[in-house]
């Protein structure tokens, strides 16, 4: 009996054995299988925030990229090499993206990065890439990401700078002879941002800021905020936010009767925050990427032809609207499927082949150059305006 | 259009009823739970959200006039409240007040997630009630959207009053909430009231969410913000009580509104939540709250 209970035991431990050792040689196989499989391919990464809080973001270019991959790799790939992305998914999380540039680093060997979606995720994910010499191009729009460009060498983006869209509003006041305005940011980074921008800028284009409020991303009544500002007198109204709440305040400006003009940020660049907004939002502007407003750029545009396949591909795919920010990983796929073909998949060189690139994206006309790694100015934007519910190209 | 002092005054006022009805309202869900079982309902805002949801389905996806919509959308969330009681709250062998928060915090975070894969990600809108042309009042405008959720806020409260006082089944609810064991050997089936007082602040929330969707659209991960206001309401006006709760939404709401209006938005918040604080130093029980009763809750 006690015999035959040891050896039980013994059968046992040694069931475990072979059952480990089984698994390891499973993992072992299969993580190589990943390391060596497709050495015939290009990997490229992708990290951007799928799901999460700022899933918006990151599910268009999802979307994106993989639309593109299989474009290309139907019509026979790079040089007849497959392009291989590997997606992960940073869920808007600073320690997620980490993992995700180190994971795609050590273990799938890519060329290049394309994110994260997020400038706080990119932010963090930049000494990471910056340390490991391998080409990060982001998608999002903080113009502190590339500074400096001395430790930036590595770090690109591809979405415009908010101070651009400053620009763009500023010169329009200038245009009209606007000169005091009326600030009011939504309290999310995107707004804090906007606010910063729109009061450092202010002295040089002349203008006066005489009231500068603020709202949270949960407000439901501005009200008070904007007779603030009427009493303070400003000649325009600058709303400056990419929550759903900035639809309010074209209401509430309805509803207190001011009759002063209202510009948005390229935060509004959503047609649901238009349609919220209902009527209210008519004859408002703001700036934008064309791709917002494709079917009433002039045919000539450079950009047309380009937006208008990306737009019609897009929308007919996923069945959804197509977005800037979708726009900023098809920028991505085409510089780095530009760059994959002419110089391979080295990092160095696929570095120093972006820093010398010019091409036409969806997000505008982009020239590199080594002193400047976004590439994109002011006429990036374009000023938008609402009719019928529909975003339209403002008339100068 | 003339501004003066008292206009403003009016004009803040009107916006600060507006936000602290909705405050109210959340709150109100709140108390409920809380008084049936000495839980708070991390899941609240996530009713919220689904009323306001299934709200824009029904009338913009499905075409649906407002009050049919509002009663659906009402009962659709009533029916997931009972679900959610039965599920998860009513099989706890042991139900000890964190066991219960922990359950209602997953069902939170469950509810966003089929909320997300049905909704999407995106946020939804849908026209006002009754138009969006304002009503002047001394030089004041206030939305009819405003009206309508200072009248369902009202119609509300009069009918929780008639239910608690008047009613078997409320009275009965409230005897659970004095003492439990007392009401057990009194012969009322304590389980019965704990699913009727989760159906009751799911339908409250609900009414929330729809009458606020118009307003601020509506979100699958909208949940957490808007039941964090109401959950600070709820404690201020004495947590479990009811009226408490509206009278400290529509205080904290025209505070938010006076100190944004008249000192600095970007302080708003704070100012009230300073506000908030001094009142839980000087009474820790909330403004109505007994502290003989709170004493004699577990949490």
């Amino acid at each position: 009996m006690m015999i035959n209970l040891r050896r039980q035991k013994e059968v046992r431990a040694v069931k475990r054995v072979l059952w480990c050792g089984f698994v390891l040689m499973f993992v072992f196989f299969f993580s190589t299988a990943t390391l060596y499989a497709d050495s015939k391919a290009y990997h490229v990464g992708c990290i951007f925030a799928i799901t999460g809080k700022a899933s918006w973001l990151g599910e268009p270019q999802k979307n994106t990229v993989e639309m593109l991959a299989q474009k290309i790799n139907e019509s026979g790939g790079i040089d007849g090499k497959k392009l291989v992305l590997h997606i992960e998914d940073t869920q808007g999380d600073n320690t997620r993206a980490v993992n995700a540039v180190k994971k795609l680093i050590k273990k799938f060997n890519v060329c290049a990065i394309l994110g994260p979606s997020r400038s706080g995720t990119s932010m963090a994910a930049i000494p990471v890439a910056q340390a490991a010499n391998i080409p990060l191009i982001s998608c999002a729009s903080a113009e502190i990401m590339l500074q400096p460009i001395e430790e930036r060498g590595w770090i690109f983006k591809l979405a415009q700078n908010d101070s651009d869209a400053v620009r763009k509003i500023y010169d329009h006041l200038v245009k009209r002879g606007l000169k005091k305005v009326g600030v009011i940011t939504g309290t999310t980074g995107f707004g804090a941002a906007g606010r910063d921008f729109l009061i450092k800028m202010a002295p040089e284009y002349g203008m006066e800021i005489v009231a500068d409020e603020t709202y949270a991303p949960g407000d439901t009544d501005m009200t008070a905020q904007l007779v603030k500002i009427r009493n303070s007198g400003a000649q325009v109204i600058v709303n400056w936010s990419i929550v759903p709440a900035q639809s309010i305040i074209p209401q509430n400006m309805k509803q207190l009767k001011m009759e002063i003009p209202l510009y948005q940020s390229h935060g509004f660049a959503n047609i649901k925050y238009a349609q919220a907004a209902g009527e209210a939002a008519e004859g408002l502007i703001f700036p934008a990427a064309r791709i917002m407003a494709v079917d009433t750029l002039p045919k000539r545009h450079p950009q047309y032809a380009l937006m208008a396949e990306y737009k019609s591909e897009y929308e007919s795919t996923y069945k959804d609207n197509v977005s800037t920010f979708g726009g900023h990983a098809y920028d991505g796929i085409h510089l780095l499927s530009g760059a994959l073909e002419k110089v391979g998949d080295d990092p160095a060189e696929i570095r120093n082949y972006i820093e010398n690139a010019r091409f036409v994206g969806t997000g505008g006309i982009f020239c590199f150059s080594p002193k400047d790694h976004c590439g994109l100015d002011k006429t990036a934007f374009e000023l938008l305006t609402v009719k019928n519910g529909k975003f339209v190209v403002l008339e100068p | 259009m003339e501004s003066g002092g008292f206009t403003d005054f009016l004009q803040f006022i009107f916006m600060g009823l507006q936000r602290g009805c909705i405050y109210a309202l959340v709150a109100m869900g709140f108390n409920i739970i809380y008084s049936a079982t000495g839980v708070i309902n991390f899941a609240q805002g996530e009713f919220v959200v689904l009323g306001g949801l299934m709200m824009v389905t029904l009338t913009t996806g499905f075409g649906l006039s407002i009050v049919f919509a509002f009663l659906i959308s009402t009962l659709f969330v009533t029916i997931i409240g009972i679900l959610m009681e039965r599920c998860t709250i009513n099989p706890v062998k042991k139900p000890t007040v964190l066991r219960l928060i922990i359950i209602t915090i997953a069902v939170s975070i469950l509810l966003k997630g089929v909320a997300m894969i049905i909704w999407g990600k995106g946020s939804h809108y849908m026209r006002h009630f009754s138009g969006s042309d304002p009503f002047v009042i001394a030089g004041a405008t206030i939305l009819p959207q405003t009206l309508w959720i200072i009248g369902i806020l009202g119609v509300i409260v009069v009918a929780f009053v008639v239910f608690f006082n008047l009613t078997m089944t409320g009275k009965s609810m409230r005897a659970c909430a004095i003492n439990r064991d007392a009401a057990c050997l009194a012969g009322i089936n304590d389980r019965n009231m704990v699913m009727l007082s989760f159906a009751l602040s799911a339908g409250i929330g609900a009414v929330a969410g729809i009458i606020v969707t118009p307003i601020i659209q509506m979100d699958y991960a909208r949940g957490a913000l808007l039941g964090l206001k109401g959950f600070g309401v709820a404690v201020v006006g004495g947590l479990g009580n009811s009226l408490g709760a509206v009278i400290a939404g529509i205080l904290v709401g025209v505070l938010e509104a006076l100190s944004g209006g008249y000192i600095s938005s970007h302080y708003m918040d704070a100012i009230a939540l300073l506000i908030l604080l001094l009142v839980l130093f000087v009474r820790p029980s909330g403004l109505f709250g007994s502290s003989e009763a709170s004493r004699l809750k577990e949490f």
